[in-house]
Order: structure tokens, then sequence, then C-alpha cells
């Protein structure tokens, strides 16, 4: 009686087990095919354009979509490549820094009262829509850029021609330090958890060896997290260069390449945004927009691969313990 | 052992494909769902009669300032007797989409309409005139809208698409100057030469010789000119580049006009050039900057307090855009409207009064309405209504939202291509 009741139990086990295991690798073969299917999507829809332009669409900073003549389009991706580029090169200069910090904070130094508060006002920011972060770019950080940030820069630093030439907010600049404040959240919470799972024996034998609090975080915390740090500036990289609302919104949307960072620019996902609803008719200016699309997944890709690439050559130089 | 795992794999594979036929479902539906129009949009109607019961009651007190300079719309209403009987034979839902610049109007139409015949639901979707004309060409929605009049390719691309005027607005010109002792209630006087040039990037500064010689006993400031412009395709921009166009040979055949032109001013050399997203984008920019100029719709410029110009008219006097002076641009410029093209250009009109830079927004609609496979004989019947009343009893509601109701005669020239809409050759209005 009791074998049976308990070979039942084992066979409704294994019977979840199953099912979870079914439900599991239909997700597993799924989610590969979104992606291919969307990438075939967007060669599929570029083809025109890729025929047309050929590689001259990655160099070429001409952006005509109507001729006044009503010839055909002239349509070049360096613009909007170079403000995505710059944009999110900003970003991560400030969120890096600013995140690595926020994550040892809440992880070895903040007192415990500190810590839960602090972790929940950082992660609300991560709750923002983009299209709030926009708004409130346009209305309070464009102004304040324009009028106390820029000129500062510019007198102190004018001589470098990136300080450079007039300033009114809406550009490069404004656009990556909104994009730094989108991401840092993202990058804080995953650098915070890869710290706080750096392994107690590891402070100990630097503190035991007569390590001070900093030498401890910089020589024993940060090394054995490194992986997992740059994981975490990959993912927030990977948000920043996608990102569309805020930065439509302050960047300016201007095809133009210029070495100011005060100036309006473009980022790839702006111009889809601006440009996609009105293509109608104009079947090279749509393929266009997909091939801008196409360069965006690629950059994406590759920024991954990189990504990836330093995990896995940190992880042979010996740098992160096997134990994890 | 062996023979269980060989029916638990049976029945993993039935598992699989149940989740395969019920994600096909799923997206079919979806499809389905989005391709005609369904039961579903009761509540995105819903959504929308709760947004425009706040808009209403805030603008009952402007309409009924502009109800009396308005009375061409009120004189056409009597028009409406002669399918004033209708009612609808069946429940329709009837999906548009098109331009934003008219979303606002017609929204409140529908909302309007629905209360007037409950069984007529029509939902609109402001995607932009350029998704508006892909879609009625593709068939996708059962009408579409457009701030630009199709070209002929675009007519060529959708055999038997007719189009209409329903409704018309203006374009300021705004700027921000307050800082520089110039308040927005100054107005400043504009020519379409000096509008290009700061558009083409080669008038740099506000006290520029031209623009101080248009506007005797204001200081002009030596400040830069921030030029912005839209960032999306737009029928704003359409009215507004279309206006530079007829009026400036240079711009003419430097930048044409479109719905998206390439501004010359963003990669002039010393110029600021910048571009919003939307009226909203361009109206904070310009609000945001100090020495900045755009163009918006009037209603925008009039909301955020910004400077509007007076731009030069064809007559040679210096007209500030109000609901009035764009009506006059409107009588003045159509004449007789022709029936079968209603496409009009209404920049630059003729008239001491009319502000020269405005446009006519358009219904797009097979004149065969059985060209679309999704639209039934009693949907036809709906929409041929629907179009009927907007064009009448609808264009009272205008004034209060800032647009401008048609003029008499572009009117009577609506009713003449309206009366030619049929389902399979037979008319749908009386």
């Amino acid at each position: 009686m009791q074998t049976q009741v308990e070979k039942t139990r084992a066979r409704q086990r294994a019977r979840r087990l199953d099912f979870l295991h079914t439900v599991l690798v239909v997700a597993a073969i799924g989610i590969p095919i979104i992606a291919i299917l969307s990438l075939y999507a967007l060669i599929n829809g570029s083809l025109d354009s890729i025929l047309a332009f050929g590689f001259g669409f990655l160099t070429s900073s001409q952006w005509i979509p109507n001729p006044p003549n009503g010839g055909p389009p002239i349509l070049g991706a360096l613009p909007s490549i170079y403000g995505s580029v710059v944009t999110t090169t900003i970003a991560l200069l400030f969120a890096v820094p600013i995140s690595l910090g926020i994550a040892l904070f809440q992880s070895e130094l903040a007192p415990g009262k500190l810590r839960l508060p602090s972790i929940f006002l950082v992660e609300l920011l991560a709750a923002v829509p983009s299209v709030v972060y926009g708004l409130w770019g346009i209305l309070f950080l464009v102004p304040f850029m324009s009028s106390y940030v820029d000129p500062g820069l510019m007198n102190s630093l004018g001589f470098l021609p990136i300080f450079s030439g007039e300033t009114n907010g809406l550009g490069m600049f404004t656009a990556g330090v909104i994009l730094a404040i989108m991401i840092i959240p993202y990058a804080a919470a995953v650098m915070r958890e890869i710290i706080t799972a750096v392994p107690r024996a590891q402070r100990e034998a630097c503190i035991a060896l007569g390590g001070t609090q900093w030498e401890t975080m910089r020589m024993a915390v940060i090394p054995y997290a490194s992986t997992g740090i740059i994981a975490a500036i990959v993912l927030a990289m990977g948000r920043a260069i996608g990102e569309t609302m805020a930065v439509t919104m302050v960047i300016g949307n201007v095809a133009r390449i210029t070495p100011s960072l005060f100036l309006p620019a473009e980022t790839i996902p702006s111009v889809i945004a601006n440009e996609f609803t009105e293509v109608a008719g104009n079947g090279i200016y749509l393929a266009a927009l997909f091939e801008l699309a196409l360069i965006l997944f690629a950059i994406a890709l590759i920024m991954n691969l990189i990504g990836r690439l330093l995990i896995t050559r940190l992880a042979f130089h010996g740098k992160v313990g096997s134990d994890v | 052992m062996i023979r269980m795992s060989n029916k638990n794999s049976k029945r993993n594979i039935a598992i699989v494909v149940l989740v395969i036929v019920v994600i096909a479902a799923v997206a079919g539906g979806y499809y389905f769902m989005t391709s005609s129009s369904s039961t579903s949009q009761t509540t995105s109607m819903e959504q929308i009669s709760t947004q425009m019961s706040e808009t209403s009651s805030m603008t009952t007190q402007q309409s009924m300032m502009s109800s009396e300079t308005m009375s061409s719309a009120t004189t056409m209403a009597s028009a409406t007797s002669s399918v004033a009987g209708w009612q609808p034979t069946a429940s329709v839902s009837i999906t548009g989409a098109g331009a934003t610049f008219p979303q606002p109007l017609i929204q409140k139409w529908t909302v309007t309409y629905n209360q007037l015949y409950p069984q007529v639901q029509i939902s609109y979707n402001g995607i932009g005139s350029g998704g508006g004309i892909q879609q009625i060409t593709a068939k996708v929605v059962d009408f579409g809208c457009s701030d630009a009049p199709l070209s002929n390719a675009q007519f060529a691309a959708a055999p038997g698409l007719v189009l209409f005027p329903e409704t018309l607005g203006g374009v300021a010109i705004t700027y921000n100057l307050a800082i520089y002792g110039i308040p927005s209630s100054t107005v400043l006087h504009f020519t379409s030469s000096v509008i290009a040039q700061i558009y083409m990037g080669t008038i740099l500064k506000w006290n520029d010789p031209q623009l101080v010689a248009l506007n005797p006993g204001i200081t002009m400031p030596d400040a830069h000119i921030t030029v912005v412009h839209r960032s999306d395709g737009s029928g704003t921009t359409f009215a507004f580049t279309n206006f530079l166009s007829v009026t400036d040979p240079n711009w003419a055949t430097q930048v044409g006009y479109s719905t998206s032109v390439t501004w010359p001013v963003d990669t002039a050399p010393n110029a600021i050039g910048v571009g919003g997203k939307g009226n909203p984008g361009v109206a904070g920019a310009v609000a945001n900057t100090n020495g900045a100029i755009g163009y918006v719709d009037l209603i925008y410029a009039l909301e955020n307090n910004l400077g509007v110009g007076a731009v030069e008219n064809a007559a040679g006097n210096f007209i500030a855009p109000t609901l009035q002076t764009i009506l006059y641009a409107a009588q003045n410029a159509t004449g007789t409207p022709n029936p079968k093209d209603l496409r009009l250009h209404i920049v630059n009109a003729a008239g001491p009064q009319s502000y020269p830079i405005a446009t006519y927004t358009y219904t797009l609609e097979y004149q065969d309405m059985s060209k679309n496979p999704d639209i039934t004989l009693p949907m036809a019947q709906a929409l041929a209504h629907f179009f009927w009343w907007e064009i009448h009893d609808g264009q009272q509601y205008a004034p209060a939202l800032y647009y401008v109701p048609l003029p008499a005669n572009v009117v009577a020239a609506d009713e003449q291509l309206l009366l030619t809409l049929n389902y399979q050759g037979t008319p749908l209005l009386p």
C-alpha cells in the first residue's frame, strides 16, 4: 500500500519534471528562432538599400531623402553611427565610475540602515519611463546645461575641439549625460550583485595581510569581480546604444558630423523613430531605415562579442577564482 | 521504463504541437484583429471619450467666442438635411489612420458621432501622414488621412483612391527673444525671403540688416539665431516648405518641399540648426533656447506663450496668424475647387488679410469602397455618412480646437466628391 502511494508520487513528480523540461526546451529553441527571424526581417527589409548604396552607406555623410529636383534619395549612415558611438561613449565615461562607486558603497561600505534605502532609490531610477527622462531632459537638463555646464566647460577647456563652438543645450553632450543617468541603475544593480557574491574568504585574506578597507576593495574584491563588472558594462552599453525616446528629445536631430559635443547630432535609433512614419511610397528610404536597424543590430552584437572575449581572456589569465 | 518514456515522448510531442497551435492562434488572432476592424475597439473608444470630455469642457468657452466669426460653418449645416433621416443598418466599427495634425479634431468627431449614432464606432490612429497613405494603399485601414496632398505617383500606386479636405490649419513662426528685451507679445515682421535665408543658414544673427529693416523701432539683439525645425516627417513641414518654395526661387531649387526635407542650416558653417520631434518638440526647443526661431501649428505657439511673427503675404501686408486670417487665405486662394482633384494649395494666398502659411488636411478613401475587402456595405454607408457629417455639422467643433472650418466653396466641392462614393457602383449617399 505504502509503496503503491510512493510509486504514484514518484510518477507524478517525473511527469511534472517532464512537462517542465518540454516547456524549457520549447522556450530555449524559441529564442534563437526569434533572433534569426528578426535578423532575416531586417536583411530582407534593407536589401534594396544594401544593393543601391553598397558599402558607401556606411561612409557617406549625406542624408537627403527627398531631393529638391525629385531625383533618387541620397542616404548615408555615417552621421547617425558617429552620434550613436559618441553619445554611448560619453554615457559610459560617466556611468561606469559612478555605478561602480554605488555598487561598492552598497555592498561594502553602507551601514545596515542606509543600505536598503540607497538600493531602493537607485532602482527607482530604472523604473522611470524613457519618455519621462526625455521630458525632464528638455524642460530641465537642456536649459541647465546651456546656461551652466556647457559655458563652464567652454571657458575652461574651450581649446579642445570637443568643447568648442556654440551651445544651446541640445546636443550630444546632453544626450550622453541623460543616457548615463538612465543606465546607472542597471549597471549598479548588476555590479552590486557581482560584488556581493565575492566570497568572504577573499576579503578576510586581504585584511589578514594588513590591507585597509580601500586596499581590500581594490586588490581583493574588484579583480575577483572584474568579469561580472565587464558584463555589467556591456549590458549598460547595449541599453545606451539602443535608447531612443529620451535621446531623440534632447539630441537636436541633425545629420551632421562635428567634433564639438555641444552641437546637435543624431543617433541610429533617433533617425528611425523620427523618420519611420513618413517613408510611404519611397522604397529605398524605407530600406535605408531598415539597414540602419541592421547596423544597430550588428554594433550590439559586436559589442557583446567583445565583452565575452574580454571575459574569457580575463578568466584564462587566472584573475577569476575557479570556485565561483 | 522504456514503455513509459515512449509514452512521455508522445506526450511531449503533443505538448509541443499544442504550444505551437496556441502561439499560431494568438498570432493569427492578433493579425486578424489589426487587419480588419474588430469588436475590441469599444475599450479604446472609451479611453478616447474620457480624454475628450476633459478637453471639451475646457474649450466650450472658446467656441462661444469664435462661433460668431466662423459663420460659414453654421450656414452650411442646413445642407445636411438631404441625408438627415439616415440611420445605420447594422453595428459597425471602422478604423482610420494617418496624420497627427488633425487627430484632436477627428477624435472629437468620432466621439460626437458615436453619441449620435451609437451603432457606429470609429477609431483613429495618428501615425503620421506617410503611414496613413501607406495603410490606405495597402487597404489595412478603412480610411486614411494626410496633411500633404498625394503625389501623382502615390495616386498611381492606389488606383481608385480619392481625397477631400476635411479641415485646415495655419503654421506660425515663433521665436524666443524675451531675454533680449523683446517679449512674446511683440510681433516681429518676416518676409519669406528672410525666413528662407534663416533656414538656409545665411542669416546668422538677429541683428542682421534685413531683420532690422523689417522691424523699425525694435532693437534687434546681437544674438545667434538657433533655427529649430521638425526632425520627423510632418504636414506642418510640408506647408512651411511649400510656402518657401512658392515664394523663394532659391529655396525651390536648393531645398524643395516635402513632409521632410534636408535643412541647409544644419550643415551651414557657423549656423545652428536643431530638429525637434513633433510640434511639442519644436515648441519646447524654442521655449528653452534664447534666440531660437521655429515653426509650429498655431495652437502650439499660443499655448506655449511664444512670440508669433507676422508674415508678409502676397498683397505685401504683414499678417499674424489667427483663425480669421487663415480662413481669409482659404476663401481667397481656392476659387472654384475642382471636385475631380481636390488637391488644394493655399500657401501665399491672395487677399489683403490672408495669412500666407496654411494647409488643408485630407481624408483618403476609395471611390468604390468595395475595393477594400474589409469594408462591408453597412460600413461603407456609415463611412460615407460620417464624411458628409464631418464636412457639415462636424465643422462647428473646429474653432475650439484651433482648426479653421472649411470655406463654403470647398464644402460644396467636397459634397460633389462625396456623392460619387459608391459600393460596387451603387451610390452611398442619396
